[in-house]
C-alpha cells in the first residue's frame, strides 16, 4: 500500500506561550516546537500498516517550525521518501490554505491512503485531514484509532472511537483519507544514533507546490490565557506537608476509612 | 428560513440524545435572541421524531429520514445536513465538537466554501458576522476571532453553555432528503464495545486519575497503591492510554467516559477540555501539576504544584497513618 503522511510541528505546551505585542497571534519565535501528536501516530499506523502488508511510508512536511528533525526521526523509524514544501512565511498557513498546498504535493505521490492527525491542538480553523480529503477529492473519516487491512482488497478497516470506549468499525475503500486520533500501537522509540543515521542518508525531495493565502474567513482579534471563573485552592509547603493536608481533606469528607 | 436562524445538529446517545445538544440549544437560543432568528434542531436519522418533544427548546425540528442513515457514516450525514443548510442558509450553524462532528462540520464547511471555527466556547453577533471565543492550545489559550460570512460553521465545545430549559415553539418537519443519499466510500460495519471484565470507572467513588505527568508505564503502580488505599479505581486521560499504559476503558473525557465520583484525584493530568468535559462535575476535585498554568486546576477544588513522583509516596503514607 502507498501510505502517505502529513506532519506538522505545533507549540510545545510545556513551555509557556507568549503573545505578540499587537496581542492577536502567539509569539512563535519564542515558542519551541514538537510534533504534533496526532501526526505522531499517524506515521506510527503508516508504519504498522507497511510492515503486516508492504508497500511504502511518504511523509510529506511543511517547512515550518524546526521541521527537519522530525522528519529526521520519521526516516530513522522507516519511511521510505520525505517531501518538503516550502514555507516562507512565519507563521503556519490557515488549515485551508495548508490543505491546498498539501493536495498539490500529494497528487503526484498517487496514495492509496493519506494519513493526517486528526487535530493539532494550535488550529482554530478547523481540522486540516477533512479539509485535505475536500481538497484531494477523497473520502474521509476521522477519529480513528487503529486501522488494518480490510477483509476486500482495495480496502481498509478503520475503527472510529465514540465515547465510552465504544468503537465503530468502518470499511473504508482506497483511496481515501482517514484523521488518526491514535495508531494501534503507541508511537515507535528510535535511538538518538539512528536518527543521526538518517540525518546522513536521507534526501528531503522538495515539492513543487507553493502555498497561497486563500479568502480570509476568519481572523484573531485578540489573544488572551483564558481567566478561569473559579481557581483552586493551592496547597502550599513541602510534599509531606501537602500530603498531609490531602489526607486531611480527606478524612474531612468521610474518604479514608 | 432566515439569515438569521442559527441551525443546531443534535446528536442522540443511545436512546435518548446526548446531553452536549442541550447545551448547543442554549447556545442558539442566547444567539438567535440577538439576532432576531429562529432556532432550528436538525435530527439526522430514522425516527427522529421520536425526539421531537425532548427538543423543544427549538423553535423548529427538522427530521431527515433516510436508510443511510441508519448508522453513521460520513458522507450521507455530511450530505445530509449539507442539504437543509442550504435550504435554510441559517447564520450559524452549530455542531458539537464530538466524534461526528469532527468529521461533519469541516467537511460541511469545505463543500460550502463557509467559515469554520474549532473550540467554540461563545458566539456574538458582529455586524454581518459574528465574534467567536474559542478556546485552543490544550485549553491554555483563548481566541476571539471574527468569522466573516454566514453560514458560520462553528464548532462547539461541550459544558461551554448550561441548558436553561427555555422552550420554543418545537414545530416538527419530516423530511427526506431531495435525492437518495449515496453510501460514499466508507460504511459503518459494527459496533465494537468494551471488553466485560474490567473496573467500570463510572461506578467508582474514588478515582485516581493518571496523566502524563506520570512518566512512564511503572509509575502507574503508585497510582494503583493509592487507589487501593482509598478503595477506588485508577483512571486516565487520553496520552497514558494512547501510550497503552492502560486500557481504553480507563480513559475520561470526551472520547472517553464521563464520571461524577466523589474523589478525583488528578495526578499530572494538564486538564485539556476534552478532558475536563469527562470529570468537572465530580464531588470534590484535588489536581496536582507542577505547571502552575494547567487548565485542571480551573475545575479543581484543591490545587498543589508539585511533582506527582514525589507526591505519591508521601500521600500514600499520610493516607496509612490517618487509617492508622
Amino acid at each position: 500500500m502507498n501510505i502517505v503522511v502529513v506532519v506538522r510541528q505545533v507549540p510545545d505546551l510545556i513551555e509557556p506561550l507568549e503573545i505578540v505585542p499587537s496581542g492577536d497571534a502567539l509569539d512563535l519565535d519564542a515558542a519551541s516546537f514538537i510534533l504534533n501528536e496526532s501526526d505522531d501516530h499517524a506515521l506510527e499506523q503508516a508504519l504498522l500498516l507497511k510492515e503486516s502488508g508492504g508497500g511504502s511510508v511518504t511523509v510529506v512536511a511543511i517547512d515550518f517550525g524546526d521541521v527537519d528533525n522530525t522528519l529526521y526521526t520519521a526516516a530513522a523509524k522507516g519511511a521510505d521518501r520525505i517531501v518538503k514544501i516550502a514555507c516562507d512565511g512565519d507563521t503556519p498557513p490557515a488549515a485551508r490554505d495548508s490543505a491546498a498546498v498539501y493536495a498539490e504535493a500529494i497528487k503526484p505521490l498517487r496514495a492509496e491512503l493519506v494519513l493526517v492527525g486528526v487535530q493539532a491542538h494550535d488550529e482554530l480553523d478547523g481540522g486540516l485531514s477533512p479539509f485535505l480529503a475536500a481538497a484531494l477529492e477523497l473520502p474521509y473519516v476521522g477519529v480513528i484509532r487503529g486501522v488494518k487491512a480490510g477483509d476486500a482488497p482495495g480496502t481498509v478497516a478503520a475503527c472510529k472511537e465514540f465515547p465510552g470506549a465504544v468503537m465503530a468499525r468502518m470499511n473504508v475503500k482506497l483511496p481515501a483519507v482517514l484523521g488518526i486520533l491514535g495508531a494501534d500501537q503507541p508511537p515507535r522509540y528510535v535511538p538518538v544514533s539512528r536518527i543521526r543515521g538518517a540525518m546522513k542518508t536521507t534526501q528531503f525531495e522538495e515539492s513543487a507546490a507553493t502555498l497561497a493565502a486563500g479568502e480570509l474567513l476568519l481572523s484573531v482579534s485578540r489573544l488572551y490565557p483564558p481567566a478561569p471563573a473559579t481557581r483552586a485552592e493551592m496547597l502550599s509547603g513541602s510534599e509531606e506537608e501537602i500530603a498531609g493536608r490531602i489526607a486531611e481533606i480527606l478524612a474531612e469528607k468521610g474518604l479514608v476509612k | 428560513m432566515s439569515a438569521q436562524d442559527v441551525l443546531v445538529l443534535a446528536e442522540t446517545r443511545g436512546d435518548a440524545l446526548a446531553d452536549v445538544t442541550f447545551e448547543l440549544l442554549a447556545a442558539g437560543r442566547e444567539l438567535a435572541r440577538t439576532t432576531g432568528g429562529q432556532v432550528l434542531a436538525v435530527l439526522l436519522g430514522p425516527g427522529g421524531a421520536a425526539y421531537a418533544p425532548a427538543l423543544a427548546a427549538a423553535d423548529r425540528i427538522i427530521a431527515v429520514d433516510d436508510p443511510r442513515l441508519a448508522e453513521y457514516s460520513p458522507e450521507p450525514f455530511a450530505s445530509a445536513l449539507r442539504e437543509v443548510v442550504e435550504a435554510e442558509q441559517p447564520r450559524a450553524a452549530l455542531i458539537a465538537a464530538t466524534s461526528i462532528g469532527w468529521d461533519v462540520a469541516p467537511l460541511l464547511a469545505a463543500r460550502l466554501d463557509a467559515p469554520l471555527a474549532t473550540g467554540c466556547q461563545a458566539i456574538c453577533p458582529d455586524g454581518d458576522g459574528l465574534m467567536v471565543t474559542a478556546s485552543f492550545c490544550g485549553g491554555k489559550m483563548t481566541a476571539e476571532c471574527r468569522v466573516a460570512a454566514s453560514p458560520a460553521i462553528l464548532m462547539m465545545l461541550p459544558g461551554s453553555y448550561r441548558p436553561t430549559g427555555e422552550t420554543g415553539k418545537g414545530e416538527l418537519e419530516q423530511r427526506s432528503p431531495a435525492a437518495p443519499l449515496e453510501p460514499g466510500a466508507i460504511a459503518f460495519e459494527q459496533w465494537i464495545y468494551p471488553e466485560a471484565g474490567d473496573v467500570d470507572i463510572t461506578q467508582q467513588d474514588v478515582l485516581i486519575a493518571v496523566g502524563r505527568g506520570i512518566q512512564q508505564q511503572d509509575n502507574v503502580e503508585l497510582a494503583e497503591e493509592l487507589a487501593q488505599a482509598l478503595g477506588g479505581a485508577v483512571c486516565a486521560s487520553r496520552p497514558v492510554v494512547d501510550q497503552g499504559w492502560l486500557p481504553a476503558t480507563r480513559q475520561v473525557g470526551k472520547s472517553g467516559m464521563t464520571v461524577k465520583p466523589k474523589l478525583y484525584l488528578a495526578l499530572g493530568v494538564s486538564g485539556a477540555p476534552e478532558h475536563q468535559e469527562g470529570m468537572k462535575d465530580a464531588e470534590l476535585i484535588i489536581a496536582v501539576n507542577t505547571d502552575p498554568k494547567a487548565p485542571i486546576f480551573d475545575v479543581a477544588h484543591y490545587g498543589a504544584e508539585v511533582d506527582v513522583l514525589d507526591l505519591m509516596p508521601a500521600l500514600g503514607e499520610a493516607i496509612a497513618a490517618r487509617k492508622g
